[in-house]
């Protein structure tokens, strides 16, 4: 019985882990925009969202804006009437991201250069509403499902395999086959993402750019361009996030809301650092599963999941303002 | 009478320091005020009260006590629909346990716990700054719901789970509950407004609105020149959330009467009030009034043409609404990322040199 409950507890804990991968998915993006242009982007999580609608949309071949053109012109469509193929999809989402990238920057991002951080901020909100209200206008604002071939469920082998550490009262561990993907797809995306901004051109200039903007555009690399690519980036990263999100759950509006949950993933890793957003986001992940499992629900009824991230993090900030990796904070008058 | 300084002769220094010191702004003001309180109450109806003129001067208390910290002194806060429930929720427990307590007493004091609650949150403050701190206070937002969600104590152990405001008599007339009417729930609402925009107006004007200033500007800098940055954004946090908790309490008590916590008072509010202040501008007493009365408008207006005029469906017109408050916070700080209160303030510098501008 002992040894029952201490493997329920490492199930918790293995499933908190594969939770962080999916809070560490959205935190990349905040990082990899917060790095190259000190801002905070808040319209990260919405990006995701809109990524994963417009996926879908794709895949059923649903007509943008049907909606609106109905209730303006009195029609009555909704799909094209084609199913596309889902790598197809993937490829035109992503180029509706980068294009969204090219219109946010023109649009917005050019004329608020030079502003401070906390206008900005402001500024990815709003951009976080807009988008929020396009995405439901072009795609509707029903819960879709999201199925682009990754198997879903208990993953029976690792089950099975693990049965017999327990004794009798232990099943194996239960972990989602979806879980373990997306920590896989978590893993080559860092990996890629690392090697790009090791060993391109491109990627050096990022870095050129995140240590030091003014150095930056004195060797001649245009701010403008990279910050282009940077919110290109951050878009297929959302794209990914959105997919493994929207996959889990349901393509729906709470996936936006997971932006939130990132704000202390990023706290305890630091804005500056992706190992970080990773390592965050697995100990938000694992603390707050196993918060809920050993004092939450037995002792304080339940649903501390809701706060457990943001007490942590304020906790933790208390103790090192900077987080674990991030750069020391120096104040100057 | 023309907008001028000029010919305005000050005797006394009280004349001198006074809160509108040009003598139009000041009869504009009086007049603003009288026609508040003693003509639209006869033209009040039911619709207008409920959709409009409430919520505005409810959010207008809350705007201003998030546009004194995070305006005058510089903190963000994304807490501010818990401690809107933290008001209601006082309100609630002193309503329910003390039944001869007048309701204005009750509001008050539910200021006063919400401050007590906001100074707690606010300790943080001075060892995080900026965005962290920002998340800090998402910890008390999501925090103070899950509490009242789940400790029974609060709603008195209700099997909805809901709040619902007892009745309540002020001179005679029921302020609270359901035989309330509109024009007395307005004038309470009014005047709890105009006295707390009146303190808070000259609380900014005073030593401690300075130091909170000289704190947002620099808060290494204003601890050299001797301001205590303890005193100064704890007092912040506290007056803050008093404004917000007041705000919070007749939101519940006068205007909604039956709260769930979730619905009312979600991170959604925050970000409400947060953009009324943006919108109507930063570090302005009169721009947190502007941008709650133009962030209650739209959504009535955009309904109204949508719904009303277009005949579109409810929900196209909720999306619309999204769109359209996204793009107007972009467009506004590109524009003028001060807000109203900047175009208000040029309209004036205009004004005084019109007709003959150099």
């Amino acid at each position: 019985m002992e040894s029952a409950a201490f493997f329920y507890g490492m199930e918790v804990f293995l499933n908190g882990l594969m939770t962080g991968v999916m809070y560490s998915l959205v935190a990349l993006g905040f990082v990899l925009i917060f790095k190259a242009s000190g801002i905070f982007n808040y319209a990260q999580g919405v990006m995701a969202l809109f990524a994963a609608l417009t996926l879908v949309g794709f895949q059923n071949g649903q007509i943008p804006f049907s909606h609106l053109i109905n209730a303006i012109f009195g029609t009555d469509i909704h799909h094209f009437g084609w199913h596309m193929p889902t790598f197809l999809a993937i490829l035109f989402a992503l180029l509706v991201m980068i294009i969204f990238a090219i219109l946010v920057e023109k649009l917005v991002l050019q004329h608020l250069v030079n502003q401070e951080p906390i206008i900005l901020f402001m500024a990815t909100i709003g951009l976080a509403y807009f988008m929020e209200g396009f995405g439901d206008l072009m795609w509707g604002s029903n819960v879709k499902k999201l199925d682009i071939g990754i198997p879903q469920g208990g993953n029976l082998w690792i089950e099975e395999s693990t049965a017999f550490l327990g004794g009798e009262d232990f099943y194996g561990f239960y972990l989602d086959t979806l879980d373990i993907y997306a920590t896989v797809i978590a893993i080559i995306l860092v990996a890629g993402l690392v090697m790009f901004s090791q060993y391109t051109k491109t990627g050096r200039a990022l870095r050129a750019v995140a240590d030091d903007h003014q150095a930056a555009l004195s060797v001649g690399i245009s701010l403008r361009k990279i910050w282009v690519i940077v919110w290109c980036i951050a878009g297929f990263v959302a794209l990914v996030a959105g997919i493994m999100w929207g996959s889990k759950s349901g393509v729906q509006f709470s996936l936006s809301l997971i932006a939130l949950k990132a704000l202390p993933v990023l706290i305890l890793g630091g804005f500056t650092s992706i190992p970080g957003a990773i390592i965050g986001g697995l100990i938000i992940g694992v603390g707050e599963k196993m918060f809920e499992f050993l004092i939450g629900a037995p002792l304080l009824g339940g649903a501390t999941e809701n706060w457990f991230a943001y007490m942590l993090a304020l906790v933790f900030l208390v103790f090192r303002p900077q987080g674990l990796f991030g750069e020391k904070i120096i104040e100057r008058v | 009478m023309l907008y001028r300084e000029v010919g305005e002769f000050k005797p006394s220094y009280k004349k001198d320091q006074q809160t509108f010191p040009i003598r139009l702004d000041r009869y504009g003001f009086y007049t603003v005020l009288a026609f508040a309180f003693f003509v639209v109450p006869f033209l009040i109806n039911d619709y207008w009260a409920n959709a409009i003129l409430l919520p505005f001067l409810i959010f207008g208390i809350a705007a201003i006590g998030l546009n004194i910290l995070t305006g005058y002194c510089g903190q963000v806060s994304l807490g501010s629909g818990g401690f809107m429930a933290v008001g209601a929720y006082a309100c609630y427990k002193l309503m329910t346990g003390f039944p001869d307590l007048n309701i204005i007493f009750c509001i008050m004091l539910s200021g006063g716990v919400t401050a007590l609650v906001g100074v707690m949150f606010g300790l943080p403050s001075l060892r995080i700054k900026g965005f962290y701190l920002a998340v800090a206070t998402l910890a008390a937002q999501f925090f103070l719901i899950w509490v009242f969600n789940k400790v029974a104590w609060f709603y008195n152990y209700s099997a909805s789970g809901q709040i619902t405001a007892p009745e309540r008599t002020l001179f005679g007339m029921t302020v609270s509950g359901a035989s309330a009417t509109p024009e007395v729930a307005y004038l309470v609402c009014l005047s709890f407004l105009v006295v707390m925009a009146l303190i808070a107006r000259n609380l900014t004007r005073g030593s401690v609105g300075r130091k909170w200033m000289a704190i947002r500007d620099m808060d290494i800098a204003a601890e050299i020149i001797g301001v205590n940055p303890l005193m100064a954004k704890l007092t912040a946090f506290g007056v803050s959330s008093f404004y917000v908790g007041i705000a919070g309490a007749l939101l519940f008590s006068v205007y909604l009467g039956a709260v769930e916590v979730g619905e009312v008072f979600g991170i959604q509010k925050s970000f409400l009030i947060l953009f009324m202040i943006i919108i109507g501008g930063l570090g302005s007493i009169f721009g947190s009034l502007a941008g709650a009365a133009f962030l209650v408008l739209m959504p009535v207006v955009l309904k109204n043409v949508m719904v009303g005029q277009l005949g579109w469906a409810v929900d196209i017109a909720a999306h619309f609404e999204f769109l359209v408050v996204g793009a107007l916070i972009i467009f506004f700080l590109i524009v003028e990322p001060h807000g109203f209160a900047m175009l208000w303030r040029i309209i004036k510098e205009k004004l005084r040199l019109w007709p003959f501008p150099h």
